[in-house]
């Protein structure tokens, strides 16, 4: 009795009208997503090629080299990044790494370049501010899983998905930092800039995104972590790299390869980490 | 002609304007329209003239609606209504591009809190309002530097602003504002975060300044004390409201309302001036090197009595008398040590002026004014009495 004052209207189908919507993105803009599996895949086979027929030392050594001089000519995590990925080449896992790396650095520059121009966007208009933020929260807190759908849906499997399905997880961050970081420039700051006749322009370039830097820095070291945790699950709609390894593992319960290709993972999340960090302290202290 | 003139200025923060409008007519208080509206009278109706070369100070307490005013002048707040006429221009009706071009011409802003750009050294700072006016690379430093030597700071270029101390930001916010060399100065609250030494040096300095430059300034402070300094003639602000416009003597001495008497009661003038502010240059002589004869002759020169003598260091030793100096001569005494007097009628610097009455009332000399036990100035007794009266020549710059 009581229980029919909740079913008050049949099922609402939302689920048929997600698929509707997808089916309908997927064969309206196939002219846009192949070509765009196509080139894209291309290219980031390209990189990823490159990358590995580079020997590994000499990648090891610049990677070391970046680490040095952006920690400030510390060697603490220039030597961790030598052990580091010495022991992943030394466990076999190297063209992994590279696979992997191509997909986080592809993911979060295309989600820097995304993210940056929203930030800004939303830091000038409340109008902006009030439909991106909800969505924001949505893209964050739906299970990521739930991307790879309609991106295999759109591109297919392989690394191309893979890309979109992190730029979706791991974008946010970047334009929320933006956002945030341009609000917080101080009004004083921004009336200066005006009081002496900038154009609009001229205030975001000359005064608001060199003092939003640091904030939004922080924002994309948040997106490039996030689009490494992805790494795994993009791996389960065929992108390749250390994900790809950990699934089989655990698909075929192999709790000792699973953990060295995790481990491969850290290594990684620690090194890019620690340098994109250091990138942002390098920034404030100037 | 007056440079800046502003004609019924009004800014009222929130939201259905016209209806508020319409109670600001109706003469009710800041209060009860914030009350009855929840909107807030932030300048009402301000009506005023600034003519080329003059400091015109607005002055009223927190809230007054000083800092809205200001920046009513050069629109980086938009009136609800009024005119603002800049060389017989309306900013009030001009276009984005034709008001931006106003600001970066004619109009320079000094903050309170300085507002530097903490990205950038202190020479780019200066020269950012040439940047935006896309001014050559070359042309913009020669200019900035010009400016940051004209306050002082040529040595420290390539610091960034954290560096310095608030006194120094604060000279680089000035060279910044001058370098694109405005006709018009807003200055909100300049000095305000500056701590009390620092801060009249550079009312000081802006006073010399201005006497090189003859800019039109618009200064804010919610200081009777740096008002009567800097101003020409005060503005006194209420609740957004011009409540009383005049010269410094014409505030202190006619205090147009209960408000401004409030204000000023406290600063009835004897208490505000102190003995550095109306003394003059001494007359003196060095003990160390001088005899009765220079002593004398100075006298004849200068028409004087008596003449104080300090020693090298400027310390000041006693007065020697005509008199005694004619006696000295001829008894060939050459040494002033010998006919020294040692009783000064001597003040302070700081002392008030009240105090001062008191001892110059029956000094044979001229009143000794000491810093540190040095001879900075003499004060006259007619000096005291002008300055009484208010009509009197004041140097404020001297403080
Ligand atoms: N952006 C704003 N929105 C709403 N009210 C404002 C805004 N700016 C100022 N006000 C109000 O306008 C009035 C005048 O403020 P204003 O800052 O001009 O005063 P002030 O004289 O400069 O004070 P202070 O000495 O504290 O700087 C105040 O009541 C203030 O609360
Ligand atoms: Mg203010």
């Amino acid at each position: 009795m009581l229980d029919d004052l909740l079913d008050f209207v049949p099922k609402i189908p939302i689920s048929e009208g997600t698929k509707w919507f997808t089916d309908w993105l997927t064969s309206t803009f196939a002219f846009l997503f192949d070509p765009i599996k196509e080139h894209f895949g291309n290219f980031m086979n390209f990189t990823s090629d490159t990358l590995v027929s580079i020997p590994p030392v000499i990648i090891i050594i610049i990677v070391a080299l970046i680490a040095f001089f952006i920690s400030g000519k510390k060697f603490g995590l220039a030597a961790f990044s030598i052990v580091g990925l010495w022991l992943v080449y030394n466990q076999g896992f190297w063209d992994h790494l590279i696979d992997t790396l191509t997909l986080v650095i592809l993911a979060s520059v295309l989600s820097v370049i995304i993210g940056v121009p929203f930030g800004i966007l939303m830091s000038k208009s409340r109008i902006a501010e009030a439909i991106i933020s909800p969505i924001l929260d949505f893209m964050q807190t739906m299970p990521a899983f739930v991307y790879l759908i309609p991106a295999v849906a759109f591109f297919g499997i392989g690394m191309v998905p893979g890309v979109f399905a992190s730029l979706i997880f791991a974008t946010p961050p970047t334009v929320r930092f933006t956002n945030l970081g341009i609000r917080q420039v101080s009004n004083e700051l921004v009336e200066a800039s005006e009081a002496f006749g900038s154009t609009g322009a001229q205030k975001l370039f000359k005064v608001e995104l060199p003092m939003a830097k640091a904030t939004i820095m922080a924002g994309i070291n948040q997106t490039v972590m996030l689009a490494l945790s992805m790494v795994v699950i993009a791996s389960m709609i065929g992108a390749p790299g250390l994900g790809r390894e950990v699934l089989s593992s655990l698909q075929r319960a192999q709790v000792g390869s699973g953990f060295v290709a995790g481990l491969g993972i850290v290594i990684l999340a620690i090194i890019i980490d620690r340098i994109t960090q250091n990138m942002n302290k390098r920034k404030k202290a100037s | 002609m007056p440079v800046i003139e502003a004609k019924n200025l009004s800014k009222v923060f929130g939201r259905n304007i016209k209806q508020t409008l319409k109670l600001v007519d109706e003469g009710l208080t800041k209060e009860e329209i914030l009350k009855e509206t929840g909107n807030t009278v932030g300048v009402n109706r301000a009506s005023f003239s600034v003519n080329a070369g003059e400091i015109f100070v607005i002055m009223g307490l927190s809230g007054s609606g000083k800092s809205t005013l200001v920046r009513l002048i050069n629109r980086l707040i938009e009136p609800t209504e009024g005119n603002i006429i800049i060389d017989g221009e309306d900013l009030a009706k001009m276009d984005k591009a034709s008001l931006r071009n106003v600001r970066r011409k004619k109009i320079s802003m000094v903050f309170q809190n300085f507002a530097l750009f903490p990205h950038r050294s202190i020479l780019e700072n200066a020269e950012f309002g040439l940047e935006i006016q896309n001014v050559p690379k070359e042309e913009r430093s020669e200019k900035a530097k010009e400016a940051l030597k004209a306050v002082g700071l040529g040595e420290y270029m390539n610091q960034s602003p954290g560096q310095l101390s608030g006194g120094m930001q604060q000279r680089v916010g000035l060279a910044r504002a001058l370098a694109n060399d405005p006709e018009i100065l807003l200055m909100d609250e300049a000095f305000s975060a500056l701590d009390p030494l620092i801060r009249k040096e550079m009312q000081d300095e802006l006073i010399d300044l201005q006497s090189s430059m003859q800019k039109t300034i618009l200064f804010i402070t919610h200081d009777l004390d740096e008002a009567l300094r800097l101003g020409d003639r005060i503005a006194l602000m209420k609740d957004g409201a011009i409540v009383q416009i005049g010269t410094p003597e014409e505030i202190l001495v006619n205090p147009a309302n209960d408000y401004v008497e409030k204000f000023v009661e406290d600063v009835d003038r004897s208490k505000i001036l102190t003995a550095q502010h109306i003394m003059k240059r001494p007359e003196t002589v060095n003990m160390e090197k001088h005899g009765p004869r220079v002593a004398l002759e100075r006298m004849r020169e200068e028409g004087l009595s008596g003449i104080y003598v300090v020693d090298n260091k400027r310390n000041l030793k006693g007065y020697v008398t005509a008199d005694d100096a004619l006696e000295a001569r001829k008894k060939e005494i050459s040494n002033l040590e010998e006919i020294l007097t040692n009783n000064i009628p001597k003040v302070d610097k700081d002392t008030a002026m009240n105090d001062i009455f008191n001892i110059i009332h029956d000094s044979p000399m001229p009143v000794a004014v000491i810093d540190d036990g040095k001879l900075i100035g003499i004060i006259v007794r007619g000096a005291v009495i002008a300055a009484l009266s208010g009509d009197g020549e004041v140097n404020l710059t001297n403080a």
